[in-house]
């Protein structure tokens, strides 16, 4: 589906000052995650100290916003009244680290073209004060096959 | 280490009416269970001095209908130990707690109970649509990962698992339908369940799509209802009504992310550490089980921790189950003998509990599995689950 005709969501994240950078990073059009400054491991969710070497100097960063579908699936239920079903949802692995992954969904296409490998780049939804990261094909397919 | 659970052993387990239009307050649900599980023990309200459930609370409405404080103040009770948690490893956290208890000695009789009214909670909800174009409502935690991105329901995520097991281990509609058709044929005996009717292979593959590749008979059905049962010490078991099944082996480990979309395993989930620790906790092995009731709130669920058991390999559970010759009441691991979540209502792991304990207890009317000793029972799905096997004494 295209993302420009998307009803508006009827759930939000609560945002607060640890997950503020993750769902308002959208505002420059740039996917930001915590990431440890003395190991690199990037943290999602978005932590004060890291698990790996137990550093606690942990900031922002950006990444490239391109991923991979690891699973995905057709949602043909409609859960609530203002949905547009079918959709996907898909859980989406960052390029930067395996098991770095978004539960999302795959946009701006048809979702019969969705594929486990396929791979996609951030498009943000924004709604009220969150900027909800949804992914599209990377080879967006021409306009007149959507 | 010492496996303290085996002082620990289960006296009753009772199960309330169950059904979609019962028109039945929650307490009363809870209250029949219980005072059955007391006619089937002996045991009086004076007996029980210890108390617990899980969860102690829900966003989802329905899931948690009876607290301690409900069943407390109801009865009168006098604690030694009462307990009810969040966040634990799922359905079998309350008779996990009550057996580390009694093998404690903080208590010798716990009674667990776990109450849902999903049914008559969705009707209630249903009469009070939100409006479109409303602001929208604003969550924490792990629903704050999924619900944004209309993930609604947890169907959503157990149909990518699904999918991706097709991807990676060839599984089949037919094999999930192989072990749907199995659970409706043991329903049929059991008078607790919802649904009783035989279902074919054809109307299985042409039911719609939930979630693809999950179908309507891929997802557990919401009911109303309860279960009771009672954990007491060994010692303190003896000699009641009824022969103590003792827990041999219990556990709730979790060594991965406690998140659904940062766990590293996509197809094996937590049920692959619960079991590995579970086994490691006794001598007994896979092929010593002769019951085993395994968590089907979603089809796929069943599947995993058949792998994750050891019941067979790891991408091997669609083979296993396929045609439905090795999980029947006479084959080699008979399945979900009371028709599971599917057939017979989403009680959250307890009503397989409940099954798990009638069979070793020899009362399983036509769908007995015959000198059943041993029964294996798992709840759980994604990052979190727990198992109990339990033992005849």
């Amino acid at each position: 589906m295209d993302i420009a005709s998307m009803p508006p969501r009827s759930v939000l994240p609560v945002v607060d000052e640890m997950n503020a950078t993750f769902w308002q990073s959208g505002r420059d059009g740039l996917l930001k995650f915590s990431r440890c400054q003395a190991c690199g491991l990037w943290i999602h969710p978005a932590s004060t100290i890291c698990r790996r070497c137990l550093s606690r100097d942990i900031r922002p960063e950006a990444v490239s916003g391109r991923g991979t579908v690891v699973m995905y699936t057709i949602n043909r239920q409609p859960w609530v009244p203002d949905l547009t079903e079918p959709y996907i949802v898909a859980l989406i692995e960052l390029a930067e680290q395996k098991a770095l992954r978004l539960m999302s969904n795959v946009v701006n296409c048809p979702v019969e073209s969705v594929y486990i490998g396929m791979p996609v780049k951030v498009v943000f939804l924004q709604q009220e004060d969150v900027w909800l990261p949804l992914f599209e094909p990377v080879e967006t397919p021409p306009r007149a096959a959507v | 280490m010492k496996a303290l659970e085996k002082e620990a052993a289960i006296i009753a387990a009772a199960i309330s009416q169950v059904g979609r239009k019962l028109d039945r307050g929650a307490l009363d649900l809870t209250l029949d269970a219980i005072l059955d599980a007391f006619d089937q023990s002996g045991l009086s309200v004076r007996d029980i001095d210890g108390l617990a459930t899980w969860p102690s609370a829900s966003p989802t409405p329905g899931q948690v209908s009876s607290t301690t404080n409900d069943i407390k103040e109801a009865l009168g009770l006098r604690l030694n130990w009462y307990c009810s948690n969040q966040d634990a490893a799922g359905a079998y956290s309350g008779v996990i707690n009550a057996a580390m208890a009694v093998a404690t000695g903080q208590a010798r009789h716990v009674l667990c109970f776990r109450t849902t009214t999903q049914f008559s909670a969705r009707q209630k909800s249903r009469a009070a649509q939100p409006t479109p174009g409303r602001v929208a409502r604003r969550l924490a935690g792990y629903h704050s990962w999924q619900d944004p991105f209309n993930a609604l329901s947890p169907v959503n995520f157990f149909a990518m698992v699904t999918q991706r097991r097709m991807h990676e281990f060839g599984l089949t509609r037919e094999q999930l339908g192989a072990v749907v058709l199995n659970t409706r044929k043991n329903a049929a005996s059991n008078p607790h369940a919802v649904y009783r009717s035989p279902l074919t292979m054809d109307e299985y593959l042409a039911a719609r799509f939930i979630s693809d590749p999950l179908c309507l008979y891929d997802c557990d059905a919401p009911i109303d209802g309860a279960v009771a049962v009672i954990v007491s010490s060994l010692d303190a078991a003896r000699d009641l009504k009824r022969r103590p099944l003792r827990i041999e082996a219990m556990s709730g480990a979790q060594y991965g992310r406690d998140s659904w979309d940062q766990y590293e395993d996509l197809t094996g989930w937590a049920a692959t550490e619960c079991a590995e620790a579970l086994w490691a906790r006794t001598d007994f092995k896979p092929s010593d089980v002769d019951v085993a009731n395994l968590y089907d709130g979603f089809r796929i669920q069943t599947l995993v921790w058949l792998e994750a058991l050891r019941f067979c390999g790891r991408g091997e559970s669609g083979p296993f189950v396929e045609g439905g010759q090795r999980i029947g009441l006479t084959s080699e691991l008979p399945l979900n003998t009371g028709g599971g979540q599917l057939s017979a209502g989403r009680l959250h792991g307890m009503g397989l509990l409940w099954e798990s304990c009638i069979q070793l207890w020899g009362e399983g009317g036509d769908r007995q599995v015959r000198d059943a000793a041993v029964a294996l029972t798992a709840s759980g799905g994604g990052p979190r689950g727990a198992a109990l096997l339990l033992v005849r004494e």
